[in-house]
């Protein structure tokens, strides 16, 4: 049997978050650092799904299963936000909405 | 099997993540997110996390970015454009500390293969909807009942921030 070493996983999820990384940290557009965020919360699902099988538990998968209830949370308050910004401002490019800027 | 199954699935993940990170159109963005998610929940498959598969499909794939088409639709939005170029070091930045970050992860990760042990041919978790439920109404009885009050709070605040109304609108 050829099994794949659970430590592929994690490498899978190390670039993942990584690449979710570049993506707030370059994006301009706040649809885009929101998604990036997205990504990154995946990748640390992939991790704790990981972590589950190699100890045989369940409890890493019922964190994932909060990880999804937070981020569906997350994610419909931040459309929310993102959407007035675009009323109040006419845009999302988060370099432009600098009111707090001294 | 298995490890023809995971290659693709880690290379797809991989791939439109990166296409997604890249691409200047919000739309496409979505679209190569989604296409990431399906590719996640074929490894949480190979995982044996069953149900948590499934779930990806239709929470994240389905309800959330669902959720972020809308908006895109609604707002209308153009092409990203480039930063002026006195400001391209901001991008600079941004890669070079990923890219830091993203070396640091690969090195733990890579450290042990002996550490992690390999998936054996045979399910190694059955993430069945029996067994997660019997675990998620006793042991985690309190942190579901805590998660229903977020989502209740996040559908008030979502509400409550979009339907407020412009002072120009009044």
């Amino acid at each position: 049997m050829n099994a794949i070493p659970l430590n592929f996983f994690l490498l899978v999820a190390a670039v993942l978050f990584t690449i979710g990384v570049a993506g707030v940290l370059v994006r301009r557009n706040a649809l885009v650092i929101l998604m990036s965020i997205e990504l990154m919360l995946n990748a640390v699902n992939l991790t704790f799904i990981t972590f589950a099988a190699k100890w045989q538990t369940l409890d890493g998968q019922l964190f994932v299963f909060f990880i999804m209830a937070v981020a569906a949370a997350e994610v419909a308050v931040g459309l929310a936000v993102i959407i007035s910004v675009f009323r109040l401002r006419g845009t999302v490019q988060v370099d432009e909405i600098n009111l707090l800027k001294g | 099997m298995i490890p023809i199954l995971f290659f693709f699935f880690a290379g797809l993940a991989i791939a439109s993540a990166l296409l997604m990170v890249t691409h200047k159109n919000p739309v496409y963005c979505a679209i190569f997110l989604i296409i990431t998610f399906f590719a996640l929940a074929g490894l949480y498959f190979l995982l044996g996390a069953q149900f948590l598969s499934v779930v990806q499909v239709i929470v994240y794939a389905g309800a959330i970015m669902v959720l972020f088409v809308f908006v895109i639709m609604l707002l209308n939005l153009s092409e990203e454009v480039r930063l002026p170029a006195g400001r391209r070091f901001q991008s600079g930045f941004g890669i070079v500390f990923a890219a830091i970050l993203g070396v640091q992860l690969l090195v733990i990760a890579a450290a042990g293969t002996r550490v992690f042990g390999r998936l054996s041919g045979d399910t190694p978790v059955s993430g069945t909807v029996e067994r997660l439920g019997a675990t998620l109404f006793s042991t985690y009885l309190y942190p579901f009942e805590i998660a229903s009050v977020l989502l209740l709070t996040g559908i008030v605040g979502a509400i409550i921030l979009g339907s407020k109304k412009l002072p120009k609108e009044q």
